[in-house]
């Protein structure tokens, strides 16, 4: 019961952020939302899979630029359009490269996805008429739920109705996931994290669960690149650059890869921290760095394996 | 005939590790396959499984060719294995162990969205193995913290789990202690009863488990079939004994202590 109370508080917060918080801290909520989403799908590799990307910034970069690409050069505003696509855009993708990905394991994969990202990040660069090249494309303003909120200055826009429709995808990408992580499929991806030989002996088809799990996160990853892109305002191909890669791969270590919601506050910290470090200090890359040392070594479970035993949230009890 | 191989030849390089080895194992049978190290038995193991492809000669299970088709293909055929290095899913329940095998022969793996909490046979069904293994009390224990007989247990359950017609034991008391050897092998044989196992294939060292349920044993030295025969007429012949048991062996009656699930801890 304890969990259920944190998620209400935690629900409720939510909900009150953009009526009680000034307007600056509101706006820090709308990347931690979008990450949010990339990470929940990054951890069904990540913790759940066994398999760490380095290469996730790719789906990011696709969901962006699927978002920057309607608004700007088709005319399509609604994000009830966009969102979707952008997971059709990252399907399509990630099918390939996912097959050719999930045949390796450890270090191989973490290599071959950072190759496939930075093949996307130079076509992001080179294809200067389709991208923009290195200036981008800009993302315009969306419109949600069929209304344009055309008498909204854009602060007011993001911290009203987008906050609240980012809020919505990610409370369903949430449900969705925590159903994914207790399913059949769910539970023959964690055979195959705890011992890909006997999982093969039991019949479950490792390659093939592989690349489901790979085709679902990249799905998250674009659905969240695409709530990003509006923020962001100009989507350029940073998005899709290897540090950035690194970055919600740090995000899901800061926060614990082995427990559901431990990607979810390392997005939280991530962004906050990130944000309080810059304003003081302008390193703060030092700064991540000597975190990410001292977590590693002090606190290999992340801020949620401070709190708990290793993997309590996952272990389903029947 | 369930299983037969027909002269099979492996070859790594220049080194012959199985040379001809024809055998076949019937409906209803439990056969040992013995031998020294080296004697190939790894290797035989290995292409029984579809885990190898033969260099020569070929196996076939119900019929079908099955050198080199992986354990994935052979588990849906019929035939599962369990492993010398028990193999277990560490952070994962007992009752979580059973249930991935239990889905993986109902075939519902890719049931994405589906709860598994909420799925009653799956349950029932992996509680049912659990029951037979003396593993219920134990369904929601991290398999990490399992005691190694229970974990070599936990291994047989779920290859059981997958409702196989055959299963290829690989050492199945190796590990445990001498004391619970004879109670893993009861509750073994018991549980192929009960889930109606066509036949059992095992890899043993230990002699009085080979000699104390092998309907038939196979004895193999440097990669050829040396003896195929009943433990009776095995015994009988000096030069077997000497050559693969490696002593002369005075099989003891089968004493099975208490079963696992009465021990204390």
């Amino acid at each position: 019961m304890r969990i259920a109370t944190v998620l209400t508080l935690v629900s409720l917060a939510l909900l009150a952020i953009p009526l009680v918080a000034p307007a600056y801290y509101v706006t820090l909520m709308l990347p931690f939302m979008a990450y949010g989403v990339v990470l929940l799908g990054l951890n069904l590799l990540f913790g759940y899979t066994g398999l760490v990307s380095f290469g996730h910034a790719l789906f990011i970069g696709i969901g962006a630029y699927t978002g920057a690409v309607l608004t700007s050069r088709f005319g399509v505003r609604q994000m009830e359009l966009i969102l979707p696509a952008a997971a059709l855009a990252a399907a399509v993708v990630a099918a390939p490269v996912g097959a050719l990905c999930v045949r390796y394991v450890k270090i191989y994969f973490g290599m071959l996805t950072l190759a496939f990202g930075m093949v996307f990040y130079t076509f992001l660069l080179k294809f200067y008429k389709l991208t923009g090249g290195d200036e981008g494309m800009r993302m315009l303003r969306p419109s949600l739920l069929g209304s344009e909120w055309a008498g909204l200055s854009k602060t007011a826009y993001l911290v009203g109705p987008y906050y609240y429709f980012s809020l919505a995808v990610l409370v369903l990408a949430t449900l969705l996931m925590w159903r994914i992580v207790r399913s059949p499929f769910g539970l023959c991806l964690k055979t195959i994290r705890e011992n890909q030989v006997k999982a093969e002996s039991l019949g479950v088809s490792v390659p093939l669960y592989r690349w489901y799990a790979f085709m679902v996160s990249a799905v998250y990853a674009a659905v969240g690149g695409a709530l990003l892109a509006t923020p962001t305002g100009n989507v350029d191909p940073t998005l899709a650059y290897w540090t950035h890669s690194g970055n919600i791969v740090f995000m899901v270590l800061l926060g614990g890869f082995a427990s559901f919601f431990g990607p979810l506050l390392g997005a939280f910290v991530f962004i906050f921290l990130q944000d309080t470090v810059m304003s003081v200090f302008p390193y703060w890359r030092l700064t991540f760095g000597a975190v990410l040392a001292f977590m590693v070594i002090f606190a290999p479970g992340g801020l949620m394996g401070l709190f708990a035993r290793p993997r309590p949230v996952e272990v389903s009890r029947g | 005939m369930i299983l037969e191989a027909r002269d099979v030849r492996k070859l790594y390089g220049a080194y012959v590790a199985l040379d001809g080895v024809s055998l076949s194992v019937r409906e209803g049978e439990f056969v040992s396959i013995i031998g020294p190290n080296g004697a190939g038995k790894s290797t035989l193991i290995n292409l029984l499984t579809g885990m190898l492809a033969p260099s020569g000669g070929s196996v076939r299970f119900k019929g079908k060719d099955i050198g080199g088709i992986g354990m994935v293909a052979l588990t849906r055929l019929g035939m599962a294995r369990s492993f010398q290095l028990v193999q277990i899913f560490p952070e994962l329940t007992v009752l979580e162990s059973l249930q991935a095998a239990v889905i993986s022969r109902l075939g519902g793996g890719a049931r994405i969205f589906a709860s598994l909490a909420g799925d009653g046979r799956i349950r029932a069904d992996a509680l049912d193995v659990a029951t037979l293994f003396n593993l219920a009390d134990k369904a929601h224990v991290l398999t990490r913290e399992l005691p190694q007989g229970d974990k070599k247990l936990l291994d047989v359950a779920s290859a059981f789990a997958l409702r196989p017609e055959i299963i290829l034991l690989d050492e199945p008391t190796s590990g445990v202690s001498t004391a619970d050897k004879h109670a893993v092998m009861e509750i073994l044989v018991g549980a192929a009863k009960r889930i109606g196992l066509r036949a059992i294939i095992q890899v043993e060292h230990d002699m009085d488990i080979v000699f104390g349920y092998s309907d038939r044993i196979i004895a193999l030295h440097q990669g050829k079939v040396l003896a195929d025969a009943t433990p009776a007429q095995i015994e009988a012949d000096a030069q077997v004994m000497d050559m693969v048991v490696g002593r002369r062996h005075t099989p003891r009656l089968a004493d099975p202590s208490p079963p696992l699930g009465e021990r204390a801890g």
